[in-house]
């Protein structure tokens, strides 16, 4: 018998233009939880889209304890125990947990479903591992980490014996994080071998017993993870070595630029208030972090900061001056940038050039407009500047259509419109989602320069790191209401965890 | 009041059918539009078959004329199923299409028929006298068609097959998260060929029973008034649930029926009201209703975006 669950040898997969896996091995042994490393890009996704039979490689093979075997579809994938916990979970949200579970390998008594031997199966497997689920609750009303328990659950009901995690804990409070963790170390306990996809390296650190790094589509190396540092592991991820700590100089607040007293937000999805009731404070020269867990009305109040939905309470004001019921053009105008969350829908206009996207909310000023025509010398010059300035990369310079470019790029582009634009205020709602390593690095930089400029800066973020080392304040944003602030330095990400899931509050 | 009940439990019995036909469609992800259309070419394959086969034993030939209405409907919604599953189209466009084509197209057809065999004769009318009487039972004075009882069995059916059996819990998964239906192994392809087909027997069978109403004739010119449409209402108001669709179908099928037979109630000629507002009724209520219900639709959550496997 081999000693590898499973192995990928030399796999090498191209895509037009683009070589997305270039000779990667990664040999997964058995009853190991075993780290896939990689910024993205790095073709992590690709490596696990070969494994599962959804895309084909060119060279290179698969092996099954020592077997060669040709996975051509998920089904293939599944009859040789393969299972995946996806990042974006492949759930019903209308269905109970144990339809989730048996869909696909259900078993019926004549026409009909038989369910209660499924039943019986899935209580005993939740016992064993310490899942928790209640399987008569539909999945649209749990939590998104007993969601995630449905997901492993769907792969142990299936027998499987490998199991991927992509990115699994980008969704999670850091107490779900923990019991993950557990879990994992339980299943790899039972003879289980995990594969375990992040870029994020202190859980890395924790949870696995190797790590294999990929870099641009090449495999860098296997590592184990206890002889390894998160600067060992980082260097290797992306070829240098990188500053995580974010230099910073001892803030010096001024005047408050930003003021919003008692707004609330309605919610398009349920009928109580998206934001109920918050009130908060900006100054010039500070940095004040909205942290919380996707969906507790981050969104709607950044929304509704920025004129994109109405409000249904409350002032907003800007230097003093009252900006509740100004366009989005006013507000614009009078000084706050945002960055947006989904740089898609509400950063750039895709189809339209690099250019065009830099001037979108300036367009009209003199130096881009005259008698109602584009001045095109100016604007090409001034794209050209901030290209320069910001070093934002594309194929075709100032020309290039939006969506041709990388995620981390458009981001950069995005920075460069609003900074350049010396607001008073900078709100910035994820900024560095998505990003690779080295353009979190940057944009951090960019948002504290700001800060530094003597401007206010508002972000809002969900994850817990980038809320610890960039904001000055942090304020924690649960069910639509801020339930508690802290100062970085003497609070720890425990405790902002437990007033993130609620379990704690203090009276603003 | 029993021409009341009768018409009530017909006009039911049709707005049910062709709403569980699109209860299954929009469970699979895909929305039919289209039912106007399919409703149409069930009817016409249905009403050729009571013209052509009048000659066979009544039995044989209620069967056959069922088996008519229903292939001609599963057919004609084919071109749904392979506009908006294979090609990924718009399916508003490819229904609203289907509605036009419908309507023209067995009217072109029937006046072809009609005219082959009599030059003079250019209507787009298939008479039915005799025929229709083997459809029709009389039970407590109340003219029945046995498509009625039909359409109670295939709503148990329907039931049963939606909520109790395998194929149902895969059909929603595929108009709920095709990616996820796919994820299990389950084929988003054949689910939603079988959903639209589904929603084309039902449809189709639907289409025969609504001119089987009171006439004896029908002019192909006209369609079926809107009937489709309606039971797209039907379906929505009924949150796309069997039992409740039947509940819904039996309280529009009262309202449609006044427009028939308010001449009998003197409280309601008292009103005064012109004919037209009767008739106007269950449009009018099908508005409103939307309007209100709207916005807590349980519609199924991936109907009407085609299934790409590359989306998360």
């Amino acid at each position: 018998m081999s000693e590898y669950a499973i192995e990928m040898l030399h796999i090498t997969k191209r895509f037009p233009g683009i070589i997305a896996n270039d000779d990667v091995t990664l040999q997964l042994r058995k009853g190991e939880i075993h780290a896939l490393l990689g910024e993205n890009g790095a073709g992590k996704s690709t490596l696990m889209s070969v494994l599962f039979g959804l895309y084909q490689a060119e060279e290179g093979e698969i092996r099954k304890d020592g077997k060669v075997v040709h996975i051509t579809s998920p089904n293939v994938a599944n009859d040789l125990g393969i299972g995946m916990v996806h990042q974006h979970f492949k759930l019903v949200e209308c269905f109970t947990v144990l339809d989730n579970i048996i869909l696909g390998v259900e078993t019926t008594k004549g026409p009909f479903l038989e369910k209660s031997e499924a039943r019986k199966k899935v209580m005993a497997l939740s016992e064993k591992y310490g899942l928790q689920v209640d399987p008569d609750a539909k999945i649209e009303d749990i939590t998104v980490g007993m969601q995630q328990r449905t997901e492993i659950l769907k792969m142990l009901y299936r027998d499987n014996e490998i199991l991927i995690f992509d990115e699994p804990t980008a969704v999670l409070t850091p107490q779900e994080i923990e019991e993950l963790m557990a879990i994992m170390k339980n299943l790899a306990a039972e003879g289980k071998s995990i594969l375990f996809i992040s870029h994020k390296l202190n859980e890395i650190l924790e949870v696995s017993d190797r790590c294999s790094v990929l870099r641009k589509g090449k495999y860098i190396g296997t590592v184990n993870t206890k002889d390894s540092t998160a600067e060992s592991l980082s260097a290797m991820m992306v070829g240098r070595n990188v500053n995580f700590h974010v230099e910073k100089q001892p803030c010096h607040p001024g005047d408050t630029v930003l003021s919003v007293r008692h707004m609330s937000v309605a919610s398009k999805a349920h009928k109580k208030m998206a934001v109920n009731d918050v009130s908060l404070d900006v100054r010039a020269g500070e940095i004040v972090c909205i942290a919380g867990i996707d969906g507790n009305g981050q969104t709607e109040f950044v929304y509704g900061l920025s004129g994109l939905e109405p409000l249904a309470g409350g002032t907003i004001s800007l230097n003093g001056k009252d900006i509740t019921k100004a366009s989005i053009r006013q507000k614009s105008v009078g000084g706050m940038s945002h960055i947006p969350e989904d740089r898609h829908k509400h950063g750039l206009v895709l189809d339209y050039s690099l250019e065009d996207n830099i001037i979108l909310q300036n367009y009209f000023e003199p130096r881009f407009t005259k008698h109602g025509f584009l001045r095109r010398k100016a604007i090409r010059e001034h794209a050209e500047k901030l290209i320069e300035q910001y070093d934002v990369r594309s194929g075709q310079g100032p020309i290039t259509t939006a969506r041709s470019m990388s995620g981390g790029n458009q981001q950069k582009a995005i920075v460069a419109r609003e900074i350049d634009r010396e607001p008073e205020l900078l709100i910035a709602v994820q900024p560095t989602r998505g990003l690779d390593v080295g353009a979190i690095e940057y944009i951090h930089k960019q948002i504290v320069a700001q800060r530094d400029a003597g401007k206010a800066v508002l972000l809002v973020s969900l994850e817990l790191d980038e809320v610890m080392d960039v904001s000055d304040r942090i304020l924690v944003m649960y069910e639509g209401e801020i339930v508690g602030e802290f100062d970085p330095k003497t609070t720890t990400v425990e405790e902002l965890g437990l007033y993130m899931a609620g379990a704690k509050r203090k009276e603003m | 009041m029993t021409t009341l009940i009768s018409y009530t439990i017909f006009f039911a019995s049709v707005l049910m059918l062709v709403a569980l036909g699109g209860c299954f469609s929009e469970h699979s992800g895909v929305i039919n539009l289209g039912l106007e259309g399919v409703m149409v070419f069930g009817a016409l394959g249905g009403a050729l078959g009571m013209r052509y086969l009048a000659n066979m034993p009544p039995f044989m030939m209620v069967v056959c004329c069922m088996l008519m209405a229903v292939l001609f409907g599963m057919v004609y919604s084919l071109l749904l199923a392979v506009a908006a599953i294979n090609f990924k189209a718009d399916q508003t466009l490819v229904g609203t299409a289907m509605n036009l084509l419908g309507t023209a197209g067995a009217t072109v057809i029937v006046k072809a028929l009609n005219m082959a065999a009599d030059p003079n004769n250019t209507s787009s009318e298939i008479v039915y006298v005799q025929a229709k009487k083997y459809f029709m039972v009389n039970i407590l004075g109340l003219e029945i068609s046995y498509l009625m009882f039909a359409a109670v069995v295939l709503l148990v059916i329907s039931y049963l097959v939606l909520y109790r059996t395998r194929f149902g819990l895969r059909l929603q998964a595929c108009g709920e998260h095709p990616q996820a239906a796919a994820s299990v192994g389950i084929n988003v392809f054949k689910m939603r060929y079988a959903g639209v087909l589904i929603s084309g027997f039902l449809g189709g069978l639907g289409g025969l029973m609504y001119i089987l109403g009171g006439v004896s004739q029908w002019k192909f010119e006209v369609g079926v008034a809107g009937f489709g449409f309606l039971s797209l209402a039907v379906m929505i108001f009924g949150q796309w649930k069997p039992l409740r669709i039947a509940a819904v179908a039996l309280l529009f099928g009262l309202f449609r029926s006044l427009s028939n037979t308010y001449n009998a109630f003197p409280f309601l000629v008292n009103l005064n009201l012109p004919g037209s507002v009767y008739n106007m009724l269950p449009y009018i209520v099908s508005l409103v209703v939307l309007a209100l219900t709207s916005k807590n639709s349980h519609a199924p959550k991936a109907e009407g975006i085609p299934y790409d496997k590359g989306m998360r």
